[in-house]
């Protein structure tokens, strides 16, 4: 009896595996650096450039002459190679993979860590750097450690102000920064089912912030309702009975608003215990939570009220944008005194339109704080999206449920 | 695949942030990288970093996928990495870029000599030799290889 990774991987875990890649991406950061590498590789070719992706999301549009020239050089070239070339102001590399693209049970590799977001499908799907990406450019495969797995078990639902990403910060909280090294996490029981999409991508971005080699979730129905919207027909995939190395559980009843404490992702306490907090910046977007729906949470509560310290909100992709323009969210959010970001990562990497100052503190609905990230000297808290919403209109950490 | 170097103690959980700051990401300038590294950590640390090896604390290079970190420190001159873990995609790219790491567990002592040979599998400091657990035989050619490029341009 197998686990997702090693049914999709074809091998039992602990095995080293030379696997075709279905789909690889990378983004303007990581794109550069790999088609250097590919180049020094004696450029033999690209094997299937259908499969392969450029997203330019990280500095968009260019913040500088340098930006920019590396950009223009990786456009050129993904252009006339005939990649699927996405630019900017279309979105996250997940978030636009996550859009129809990526399907149960393919092996999914982007040359960023916040690839294994894609798990949310039932695909294999994670990380790697530059050069073993212009490997991949090459030959089409890679290799794989067939990773053991963590069985996280869900039970019971969330209630109150809570949402996925409190659950994804208790899990993270739990493992450690380093829970789940060179392992993977699979999401299981009966509460897993009940999740939506945008929530199951919430749970797997996460999944690297504790060391895994990715984060899944097996399809089923509510995957195949999504896909089916893309135009998608999918076969769930049934889960079997299978050994964990380890096994959480996780009633999500009991789970309370969270917020994890500069500079680590695990260091997570009740969004409660530092309420009355001051915060100069909030920004709600980025890969774990720039979604629809999170601008849907965030827009409820802002609508009608001000926010009392700038706060920026950066659609993860056109899609959000355009369907948030169109249902008048985007007007609300505005109107609450907002700023609107470019679709992208925003000042998530610090590079880049949002970035803060020394001695700033920043609310921030992402998944990392490490020291210095969005800016130096200045300190990054994890929340949900409605502790975030919540918070910008006090202009200090509260807890949501008040609006 | 061996070599001998100082010791240059680190903390756990060293994040790829921390080695190479985003700020300085957008570049092909490598030696730029070699200067920063480690930067918003200790800024006194890149010039010490020159024919030594880290000795570090579990979970070494976690965050961010960015190779340019593993090339940071390769471009400063550190000889090897030790930790008792590290993340699994800074693993990776080390071996890839041709940075030799070394899962051990070793009791740091700043300065002092730390002796490593991979293809037999152990690493010494303070006169103790302990053996590693070995890399797999592909990660062992890319090494040496001297990277992932280096081994691919031999197979043309
Ligand atoms: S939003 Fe942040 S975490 Fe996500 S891909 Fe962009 S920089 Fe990385």
């Amino acid at each position: 009896m197998s686990t997702l990774s090693e049914r999709i991987l074809k091998a039992p875990a602990g095995e080293y595996v030379d696997r075709k890649v279905d789909r690889a991406y990378v983004h303007d950061g990581t794109g550069v650096l790999t088609l250097e590498a590919w180049k020094n590789m004696g450029k033999r070719g690209l094997h299937d450039p259908s499969s392969l992706s450029v997203i330019f999301d990280h500095i968009v549009p260019a913040n500088n002459s340098t930006t920019a020239a590396l950009q223009h050089e990786l456009r050129g070239f993904a252009l006339s190679s005939f990649m699927n070339f996405l630019d900017i102001g279309e979105g996250i590399c997940h978030q636009c993979m996550s859009e129809g693209v990526v399907l149960p049970g393919e092996i999914v590799v982007g040359a960023d860590s916040h690839s294994c977001t894609l798990g949310a499908f039932g695909a294999f799907a994670t990380g790697v750097g530059a050069s073993d990406m212009a490997a991949i450019w090459m030959n089409g495969e890679t290799w794989f450690r067939v990773p053991e797995t963590i069985g996280i078990h869900l039970t019971g639902s969330l209630e109150g102000a809570t949402e996925a990403k409190d659950l994804a910060l208790k899990y993270v909280g739990e493992l450690g920064m380093d829970g789940s090294t060179y392992q993977s996490l699979e999401f299981i029981g009966e509460s897993a089912k009940g999740l939506s999409i945008d929530d199951r991508l919430v749970l797997c971005n996460l999944a690297v912030e504790t060391g895994a080699k990715t984060g899944m979730f097996y399809a089923d129905n509510v995957t195949k309702k999504y896909l089916a919207e893309f135009g998608h027909t999918i076969v769930p995939q049934l889960p079997e009975s299978c050994n964990y190395v380890k096994e959480l559980e996780i009633e999500l009843s009991d789970i309370v608003p969270l917020i994890a404490v500069p500079p680590r992702v695990d260091t997570v306490k009740p969004v409660h215990d530092l309420a009355g907090l001051p915060i100069d910046q909030v920004f709600v977007g980025t890969c774990t939570n720039g979604r629809y729906s999170d601008l849907v949470r965030f827009a409820s509560i802002v609508k009608g009220n001000k926010v009392s310290v700038r706060t920026i909100v950066v659609p993860a992709s056109r899609t959000t944008l355009t369907e948030a323009i169109r249902t008048g969210l985007l007007a609300d959010i505005v109107k609450a005194g907002c700023v609107i970001g470019i679709p992208g990562c925003g000042p998530c990497l610090g590079a880049h339109m949002g970035v803060i100052g020394e001695g700033e503190v920043c609310l921030s609905t992402a998944n990392r704080n490490f020291k210095n990230r969005m800016g130096v000297g200045g300190q990054i808290y994890l929340s949900s999206v409605s502790t975030a919403a919540t918070s910008a209109i006090i202009g200090e950490i509260t807890e949501p449920g008040v609006f | 695949m061996h070599g001998k170097g100082k010791a240059v103690c680190l903390a756990a959980d060293i994040d790829t942030d921390l080695v190479i700051a985003g700020r300085y990401l957008r570049t092909k300038d490598r030696s730029l990288w070699g200067q920063h590294v480690f930067e918003d950590l200790d800024p006194k640390l890149a010039p010490r970093l020159k024919g030594s090896v880290i000795v570090a604390g579990k979970n070494f290079g976690c965050g961010s996928s960015r190779e340019q970190a593993a090339i940071a420190l390769h471009e400063a001159g550190v000889l090897a990495v030790v930790a008792p873990t590290f993340a699994r995609i800074f693993f990776r790219n080390a071996i890839n870029i041709g940075l030799p790491l070394i899962e051990s567990n070793l009791n740091c002592i700043d300065g002092q000599i730390v002796s490593f040979d991979l293809s037999s599998g152990w690493v010494e400091s303070g006169g103790k030799r302990r053996m590693v657990r070995a890399l797999s035989p592909r990660m062992l050619d890319i090494l040496k290889a001297g990277g992932l490029i280096e081994y691919w341009k031999g197979k043309r």
